[in-house]
């Protein structure tokens, strides 16, 4: 089991963002949260990266408990819904960052990490903006840089919140394929965050359905589509937008949203 | 998630009149060309009288009696040990202030601290109060008859008319301006840079030093030059708690005030273009800055451009 949640509760304010959510994840799987927003997948991936502690219930993470964990030694990879690249650091900066603040006896040589980070960006497609900042990409080139930044600790879990959700229609649908042949070849177990079940159902291998702070279903796509489990469900699931244009873009668009 | 989205025109480095500018561009051009001619000048002329003419009287009355004069002034013990005490008290107050500074605006902006309105409020403060209210403050607090009076001098310990109480009053009127300038600042960057930088196992100083810090330099240093003319300027507080000892607890400032009122122009007027003269070097020396780093920064783009052409 690669991540465990048991019981897990958070609460801000009177607000119950998550309502003793359970589920398991088994290890090379890429599984997709998805829902409205307000229902609690953003907070699900927070409480596992550790960026937001859980009031109630357990996360384990490859068998232990998480709790005495911060997000730094929890050997997750965060990739944030806008980025969050380093806006003074290149992009080889960007993605050496996790490697060269490692305590002094744990670092990898200096030829070590230029090796790392040239493979990284090879895998990512980038392999000759090294020298970039982050504000002289595309939003999809930036979003791949995020992805390498977040592999370059061989993170045991990688998630991810809405990572497509800033890009345009034409892009996403091409990033969507990418990622999915990514993760055959990493075979990192990564958890998705999105709020398009399109999306969720094409590139995901289970789809954990979020509603009101609960996991309302959980599966394959298939078994999704076969027997949704609640009328909500049935609608969601069918309002979705088929035609991704049609997305609903809580954030806007990113300036120069083309790779 | 916290959403803290820069303004799209921002991220791009369009300044935020271009929009405004194309909007006017159907006024007629002559009369678009003339209004601004005269915008220009008024601006021009306003610049000169207020801050021009002024620097230029203070070198004219300096030099008036020739640079002999000007440098037997300037050789003046009680004008030496008053330019080192000012060096002093903004060596100890900008640093105090700078570390201050950055770790209120790190509270207010990126904690989660309560009572942030208070804290903002507070941090104002000096800026509210006139100067010379903060010094007479000041020594209700130290002073004989202060509140901590009787207990000081008990202990032995003198605080009014000395140097620590330039240092103090010089401290409490400097407090804001830091601060000022980088809580808006890291308002605005939010707190997702530092969040990936947690989860990829920097520690709180690693942050700190590698993300917050270089995000923030270009406000800290503005903030640094702003709090450090105050401190070397400051006259109204410190005049009131240094109880003008002189060659003892007179800064710049003040000993040109006591040279003033005793007729010594050229005297007054030496010491005065020093003190015009540190803030020429400060601005200099953060002009410096700011051009080595964007110099730096064009030529790493034009190696990139050339690599890839």
């Amino acid at each position: 089991m690669s991540v465990a949640l048991d019981r897990v509760s958070k609460r801000f304010g009177s607000f119950t963002a998550l309502n003793e959510v359970s589920f398991d994840i088994e290890e090379g799987e890429l599984v997709a949260l998805v829902g409205p927003s307000g229902s609690g997948k953003s907070t699900l991936l927070r409480v596992i990266a550790g960026l937001e502690r859980q009031d109630a219930g357990i996360v384990r993470i490859h068998g232990d408990d998480a709790a005495p964990l911060g997000p730094g030694d929890r050997r997750i990879g965060f990739v944030f819904q806008h980025y969050a690249l380093f806006r003074h650091m290149t992009v080889f900066e960007n993605v050496a960052f996790g490697l060269r603040v490692r305590p002094r006896r744990e670092r990898p040589s200096g030829a070590e990490i230029t090796r790392v980070v040239r493979d990284l960006l090879e895998l990512v497609e980038l392999g000759a903006l090294g020298g970039r900042y982050p504000t002289e990409l595309s939003g999809g080139q930036q979003q791949r840089v995020a992805l390498a930044r977040a592999l370059a600790v061989q993170p045991r879990v990688l998630l991810l919140d809405e990572p497509f959700g800033a890009l345009d229609a034409r892009v996403r649908k091409q990033l969507r394929q990418w990622l999915r042949n990514l993760h055959d070849q990493v075979k990192v177990t990564t958890v998705l965050v999105t709020h398009d079940s399109e999306e969720a159902c094409e590139v995901a291998d289970r789809v954990a359905v979020m509603h009101e702070g609960r996991i309302a279903q959980i599966g394959t796509a298939k078994e999704l589509a076969r027997e949704p489990g609640t009328p909500f469900l049935g609608a969601f699931l069918e309002s979705s937008p088929r035609k991704a244009s049609g997305a609903p873009r809580p954030f806007g668009v990113a300036p120069g949203g083309t790779s | 998630m916290s959403t803290t989205s820069v303004p799209t025109a921002a991220r791009h480095g369009i300044p935020p009149g271009a929009r405004a500018r194309r909007q006017t561009a159907h006024v007629p051009t002559s009369e678009r060309d003339i209004a601004r001619g005269v915008l220009i000048t008024a601006a021009l002329a306003y610049l000169f009288l207020s801050l021009g003419l002024p620097l230029f009287v203070v070198f004219h009355e300096a030099f008036k009696k020739g640079v002999g004069a000007y440098l037997t002034a300037l050789r003046d013990p009680e004008l030496l040990r008053a330019l080192r005490l000012t060096l002093l008290v903004a060596g100890i107050a900008v640093p105090l202030n700078v570390t201050f500074g950055i770790a209120a605006a790190w509270a207010i902006t990126k904690g989660k601290v309560r009572g942030r309105t208070l804290l903002i409020a507070l941090a104002d403060l000096p800026l509210a109060v006139s100067p010379v209210i903060a010094g007479l403050t000041f020594m209700l607090l130290f002073g004989m008859q202060g509140w901590f009076g009787p207990w000081l001098k008990a202990h032995d310990i003198q605080i009014a008319f000395t140097v620590s109480a330039v240092v103090l009053a010089t401290i409490f009127v400097t407090l804001p301006f830091v601060a000022r300038e980088l809580i808006p600042l890291m308002e605005e960057q939010g707190v997702v840079e530092e969040e990936a930088a947690v989860t990829l196992g920097a520690s709180g100083w690693q942050i700190f030093r590698r993300v917050t810090l270089p995000n923030i330099r270009w406000g800290l240093l503005y903030g640094v030059v702003l709090c450090n003319a105050r401190a070397m300027g400051e006259f109204g507080a410190v005049s009131v708690v240094s109880g003008r000892i002189r060659g003892q607890t007179t800064t710049l400032p003040l000993h040109i005030e006591i040279l003033y009122n005793e007729y010594d122009f050229t005297a007054a007027f030496a010491a005065s273009s020093l003190l015009a003269l540190l803030a020429v070097v400060t601005l200099a020396a953060k002009h410096l800055l700011e051009r080595s780093h964007h110099v730096a920064r064009a030529r790493i783009i034009e190696e990139q451009h050339e690599r890839e052409s």
